[in-house]
């Protein structure tokens, strides 16, 4: 690829650099002096899909000279080495995963770390329920059917005591996460659905206690741990979606991340993660790399990809002296860049108070099960408590009517709203990531089942965000091979956009030996008819064309030069996806930062009427918040960085995996691949999750209408409180489950 | 009567004992990768670095 540029002189005084040197200093990878890892390190291996994969890249790895043990995970997609002697750079061992045929990359940082623990914290609590639920449930089924035959009294009273004494310290240990977050809410002073959990299981509890030292039937043990049982399954089946989503998304970001070619004040060269510049250090950016760091150009001209940042297409003209930034694509000669830190006055600072703001004006969204407990815990509490005050105005004790009540709470306790939800969520989460669907945010197929207007961004969006040969058919296939055998040993995007274009013909392109390549200007062979090149219009000797940064011309060997124009091309199906979009009943605009004759033409093959053009970060938010004003709930879908604050301020947003950092962090929901149907998957799936999470509303309501009143009676045994519970868990969980496989149409 | 003095121990110590079981494959990361265990019981040899020096 490129050459190492020998610096001319170090910018800046030795001070400066001394500085750039002590600030990277802190970062321990930088101070291991080109060994980036320590004895420890973890990589994310992107197509690692089976067992065998698993074992290409352990022994992969494993051959590595002081690799001591490589271990995969398939399920995370990372792969942990350990060292045993000296250090090992992970650019090694990336190198030898490429080198088995798997694209690696360091995971940038783990934030699931923390999401780990509570997973696994939440799972023992599950665990333990269910040894005391299954443990209770089978002295209580014995108490009941002694209750018809023949058991002793003695005998009933010994098993309560058995439950007591199992059921007391599993109610301590795992209630624990509902009685937390109930005392949050209280102080709060607020209601959530955890209150009345917290309490019915407490009172149920207590009151069993009481009971059982009373030697009455009316004991509660089994209901009480079995309610913690199914809701802490619930509570769990959320957090792993979550902590799932967050794998998923810093396996993303990992893979995104770029590494930097730092140029040292004595001219070596070192390769670093991007993230561990510090402003100051001076950059080489090779043809066709993208660029790690905000900075100022030293050295180099040529063009520069800016659609993450601005939308538009074509190529920037750059010269030194211009601010460029983290994500352009260099389309030019090789640059040096030096790494500054983000200026108030540049895009990146004005987008980052466009994002704060956003975020703030987003008002907070009540998540469907939250919004149900609302009026639901405030009805059960009544409810509990018109039922002990009847009790007790009807002449009975404070007993049988503390009784009825804590029946009434127990029937009552919303484990639809606590357990179907998160198993709808979970189902549907699932089903999108089996498609390359990443939901990120926990409410995000919430908020995207509300949606009634989707705005695209057009580059990187709706277009596929890398060049495409247009206009191909002009140049004959002789041609066309010629070329691409001279573009196949080159990295720049258009020569391998040539490449692809051949071999889209089924040219089948083999790389021409001897091919020189001029970083910035182009290739040259030398055939026996003389030379052909294939570069910009000045390589090629082509007169009055200079300027235009787009177009790569091909002069074959005393031949006339032919020029190839790249265009970003829609993606394959986004006529398709709008078709069907506009069918369901989805308003939908185009907003891009592009040229206005760009987006027209992308607007017209996409097939979308309403499009705005050279729209501007703020302009975007400008739009979104008209839409919202007329009362329209925004599905934001864009890539770019100047899209993310609008995918911030969107009801709810989408992105491909391809978009700038910021906006795949901002983004609710994430999609992999070329196809744009994912969208079209993504509300389908996430109306679907809606209906289901409603009709288990239902289903617990009825539940509900059948069982409250024999509670208010004080006809609910504990047997009938115990079926009433599960069999309404079991059959919300159930209907869950049918939407990892039902058929969808938006 | 007197079966249950044993058999009420003994149901909840078996329990117990799968409880303890869970407890240790959740402790020893036995659940953090189903996908690859389920191909690893597959495979019909350990990947093993090779021959580290000094190791014999």
């Amino acid at each position: 690829m490129a050459q190492v540029l020998t610096p001319t002189a170090a910018p800046g005084s030795p001070a400066e650099g001394a500085e750039g040197v002590r600030s990277a200093g802190s970062d321990p990878a930088r101070a291991s002096a080109g060994a980036l890892a320590a004895c420890n390190a973890t990589l994310v291996v992107e197509n690692m899909y089976c067992g065998g994969c698993m074992r290409k890249v352990e022994q992969a790895l494993l051959q590595q000279p002081g690799v001591a043990s490589a271990r995969a995970n398939l399920s995370a997609r990372r792969v942990t080495v350990t060292c045993s002697t000296g250090r090992v750079s992970t650019d090694d061992l990336i190198e030898a995963l490429a080198g088995a045929g798997f694209k690696a990359a360091p995971l940038l940082d783990e934030p699931a770390a923390a999401a780990r623990s509570a997973d696994r914290d939440l799972l023992r609590r599950v665990g333990v329920a269910g040894f005391a639920a299954a443990n209770i449930m089978l002295l209580s089924v014995s108490v009941w059917s002694g209750q018809s035959g023949d058991m002793d009294t003695s005998v009933q009273t010994l098993f309560h005591w058995l439950s007591a004494l199992i059921a007391l310290p599993t109610v301590a240990y795992a209630g624990q996460p509902f009685f937390r977050s109930a005392v949050q809410a209280l102080r709060a002073r607020r209601l959530n659905m955890d209150v009345p959990i917290s309490l019915g299981v407490l009172l149920a509890t207590g009151m069993s206690v009481y009971q059982t030292m009373r030697g009455s039937q009316q004991v509660y043990f089994d209901a009480a741990v079995s309610l913690l049982f199914f809701l802490l399954i619930g509570r769990y089946l959320d957090q792993l979606m979550r902590s799932r989503a967050a794998g998923a998304a810093a396996n993303l970001l990992g893979l995104r991340g770029s590494m930097a070619t730092v140029i040292h004040a004595d001219g070596g060269t070192e390769r670093l993660p991007a993230r561990s510049l510090a402003p100051g250090m001076r950059v080489l950016v090779a043809t066709g790399e993208r660029i790690g760091v905000d900075g100022r150009i030293l050295e180099g001209r040529g063009g520069v990809d800016e659609s993450l940042i601005t939308g538009e297409a074509d190529p920037a003209p750059v010269a030194p002296g211009r601010q460029v930034f983290a994500g352009t694509l260099n389309m030019g000669p090789p640059l040096v860049v030096e790494a500054t830190a983000t200026d108030e006055s540049t895009l990146l600072a004005e987008i980052g108070r466009l994002m704060t703001a956003a975020e703030q004006g987003r008002g907070r969204y009540v998540r469907l099960a939250d919004r149900a407990a609302r009026h639901y815990a405030p009805a059960v509490h009544l409810l509990g408590l018109a039922t002990f005050v009847g009790w007790l105005l009807t002449g009975h004790g404070w007993e049988p009517a503390l009784t009825a009540a804590i029946a009434v709470l127990i029937i009552t306790c919303p484990c639809a709203l606590a357990l179907a939800v998160p198993a709808v969520q979970v189902a549907a989460a699932s089903r999108l990531f089996g498609r390359g669907v990443i939901v990120k945010a926990a409410d995000g197929l919430e908020r995207l089942a509300e949606a009634d207007t989707i705005v695209f961004d057009k580059t990187g969006t709706l277009t596929l965000g890398e060049p495409r040969l247009v206009g191909g058919g002009a140049c004959s296939d002789g041609l066309l091979a010629r070329a691409a055998a001279l573009a196949a040993s080159s990295h720049h995007p258009y020569a391998r956009a040539v490449v692809r274009e051949a071999r889209d013909r089924g040219l089948d392109p083999v790389a021409a030996t001897d091919v020189r390549e001029v970083a910035g200007a182009g290739l040259v062979r030398d055939t026996a008819a003389g030379e052909e090149r294939l570069g910009s219009a000045v390589w090629c000797g082509v007169e009055g064309e200079a300027g235009d940064v787009a177009t790569l011309w091909y002069r074959p060997a005393g031949g006339e030069a032919a020029a190839f124009r790249f265009e970003d091309r829609l993606r394959p199906d986004a006529g398709e996806v709008i078709a069907t979009l506009a069918r369901a009943g989805y308003r939908v605009e185009l907003v891009s930062g592009d040229r206005p004759a760009a987006v027209e033409t992308a607007a017209g093959e996409a097939g979308i009427a309403q499009w705005h053009a050279r729209q501007n970060p703020a302009q975007k938010i400008a739009r979104l918040d008209a839409l919202k004003a007329a009362g329209c709930k925004v599905l934001m879908v864009g890539d770019g960085l100047n899209d993310a604050p609008a995918l911030a301020a969107a009801h709810a947003s989408i992105s491909p995996s391809t978009a700038a950092d910021v906006s795949q962090t901002t983004a609710d929901v994430v999609f992999q691949g070329e196809r744009l149907v994912a969208v079209v998957e993504a509300l389908a799936v996430a109306k679907a999750a809606r209906r289901m999470a409603l009709q288990n509303f239902a289903l617990s309501l009825g539940y509900n209408v059948l069982f409250v009143p024999l509670a208010v009676a004080g006809y609910a045994t504990p047997l009938i409180a115990a079926i009433a519970m599960s069999s309404s868990s079991i059959a919300v969980t159930a209907n869950a489950v049918r939407l990892r496989s039902k058929r969808l149409e938006l | 009567m007197t079966a249950l003095a044993w058999l009420i121990p003994a149901a909840l110590a078996l329990g117990g004992l799968g409880l303890a079981a869970f407890l240790w494959a959740l402790k020893t990361n036995q659940f953090e990768d189903l996908d690859g265990a389920a191909w690893r019981a597959l495979q019909d040899e350990e990947t093993r670095a090779p021959e580290q020096p000094g190791r014999r």
